[in-house]
């Protein structure tokens, strides 16, 4: 009998379909909603010291293959949005609280105070490529993401996600660099920096003019960081990037990913992605054999089954 | 992006911009309008069919800025997104506040042309702020008019009109948009008669695609959910009337 339980760093998830920070969670109650649609988990949206109110509109450029945004991060501060974390337990499944800062100690004290919050576990957002200062601009190198990873370790002590930035020539020394650091898994990928031009405008439609590519149009890029992760690191991967059928998923999965985010899948399916994702997966899993997913956890690099 | 066919004064600050191209769309229905280098917005479609049009209050720099297109002028439309009205039963009254009217305009028309018979409560500062009045009764309303300074109709609140109107005549539905405390008073009516009731709210929206969670109410959510949302919601909806979220997504009071 296939099942879709999976466990990561001592969270148990019913399935591996993870909300990814950023999408439908900015409030409790949507993301209350989000996991009686059928999320194992729930990343929170990321959240810094003080209310941020974001970057203007245009914030998002809809694409036939994925979305670009550039919300900039906008949250009520973390104090504020303890709230909204104490809400969104309720909904029973496992919460991640996401938190970016501009400088390590910060960050180090906005996980201890995400923890305080409630979270089951923090996921370091190091990997926003349009908020300036924060985010990619702070973890692209192997040396900061180690030291940020360190400190946050030091500070906390529910497990840390480090979310790592496609935007590099090589993310598996990122990856390493987490797992020398202390941290408990790593995430990837975020999105990835782009632009769109309106030639009738002469101009970037973001207001921001440089975002984030996100969906369908990322999910090859994000298998091939999630596989060269895998060969480079022991610790757990949760795979991020345009998701939203079992297939998708399954790919994550057999690069190396534990489980998966799912994000930009919301907007293409609506909250029912992670039903759909899940059933799917759960039908490959029964005509396949494989009981659980963690049978599946890397056997691409196999080459077999 | 796509070419301003025309652009007119309705009332005082708001204004009409019209496309030569055709919108299907529903009543009730937005789109995101980007006012390149400025800001981008949701409007509400006032017109739909060929000729598709929004029309709009002047309030800030975003929309002081589209105020200066000109016929000819290019903006950004995406669109059309949510959920638009409904027509429910054969005697329906809408009441509309204000800028409310935007989408009540053509969703007037759309239920006569489903032989609905309507009555239509318009309510505004004064009677040079009375919006589609014209074109609601050339469609065929029967229209009822409030204005706060009494210069036209009775002198008081819209949904103090519909309340008297709804003891006079029997209604089939009921819809409304305008003011938040407007809304929460005419939900509040149908509620009382067990009418089946729609309204068109708002909040603050960036994305418009139901992904940002900017413009949550209860865990739904405003762009995609609604804007116009049935007696069934509006009865959870316990935020209504009483918090929004702002720009950095901290709970404030409506």
């Amino acid at each position: 009998m296939s099942h879709l339980a999976v466990e990561i760093c001592g969270l148990r998830l019913k399935n591996p379909t993870v909300l990814a920070a950023g999408i439908l969670d900015e409030t409790g109650t949507s993301m209350k909603a989000v996991a009686a649609a059928g999320a194992g988990a729930i990343v929170t949206k990321s959240v810094g010291r003080e209310p941020r109110p974001g970057h203007g509109n245009p914030s998002i450029v809809e694409l036939p293959f994925g979305l670009i945004n550039a919300m900039g991060l906008p949250n009520p501060g973390i104090n504020e949005y303890a709230a909204e974390v104490n809400e969104a337990k309720t909904s029973g499944v496992p919460v991640i609280g996401s938190v970016f800062a501009g400088t390590e100690d910060e960050l180090a004290e906005l996980a201890l105070l995400m923890q305080n919050a409630g979270v089951d576990a923090v996921e370091l957002n190091l990997s926003c490529p349009h908020a300036k200062g924060y985010g990619a601009e702070i973890g692209s190198t192997p040396e900061l993401v180690e030291a940020i990873c360190r400190k946050a370790k030091r500070a906390t002590s529910v497990p840390v996600f480090a979310k790592l930035t496609p935007n590099t020539s090589d993310i598996a020394s990122l990856a390493m660099a987490a797992e020398k650091g202390g941290a408990d898994a790593v995430v990837a990928i975020n999105t990835l920096k782009a632009m769109a031009i309106s030639p009738e405008a002469r101009m970037p439609i973001l207001a921001n003019r440089f975002g984030g590519l996100s969906g369908a149009a990322v999910r090859p890029v994000g298998v091939r960081c999630v596989y060269e992760i895998f060969e480079a690191v022991r610790i757990p991967i949760i795979g991020v990037g345009g998701i939203s059928s079992g297939n998708d998923a399954l790919e994550y999965i057999m690069a190396g990913a534990t489980a998966v985010q799912i994000g930009t899948g919301v907007w293409t399916d609506g909250t029912e992605v992670f039903n759909k994702v899940c059933r799917e997966m759960l039908r490959f899993m029964e005509r396949n054999r494989f009981e659980t997913v963690k049978d599946m956890v890397g056997v691409a690099h196999h080459g077999r089954a | 992006m796509i070419e301003v066919a025309s652009h007119v004064d309705e009332v005082p600050a708001v204004k009409t911009i019209r496309f030569d191209a055709p919108m299907t769309a529903a009543p009730g229905q937005f789109m995101m309008i980007w006012v390149p280098g400025v800001d981008e917005f949701p409007m509400s479609v006032s017109y739909v069919g060929d000729n598709f049009g929004f029309t709009y209050q002047i309030l800030g720099e975003g929309t002081k800025a589209l105020a200066a297109k000109k016929p000819g002028d290019k903006i950004g439309v995406r669109g059309p997104y949510g959920r638009g009205f409904s027509v429910r039963g054969k005697r329906v009254l809408m009441v509309a506040g204000g800028l409310g009217m935007a989408p009540i305009g053509p969703f007037v028309e759309q239920a006569i042309a489903h032989k609905a018979s309507v009555d239509l409560v318009i309510g505004a500062k004064s009677k040079g702020n009375l919006l589609f009045e014209r074109r609601s009764m050339d469609a065929g309303a029967t229209v009822h008019i409030a204005t706060d300074d009494g210069s036209k109709g009775t002198k008081g609140f819209a949904s103090d009109l519909a309340a008297s109107v709804m003891v006079q005549k029997e209604f089939d539905a009921v819809y409304a948009c305008g003011p938040e405390a407007m809304i929460v008073k005419v939900m509040g009516l149908a509620f009382a008669k067990g009418i089946p009731v729609q309204a068109s709210l708002e909040r603050l929206m960036k994305c418009g695609i139901g992904i940002c969670d900017s413009c949550a109410i209860n865990g739904m959510h405003v762009c995609k959910d609604g804007p116009v949302f049935s007696e069934k919601e509006l009865k959870i909806l316990s935020e209504l009337g009483r918090a929004k979220l702002d720009l950095s997504g901290r709970k404030v009071p409506v």
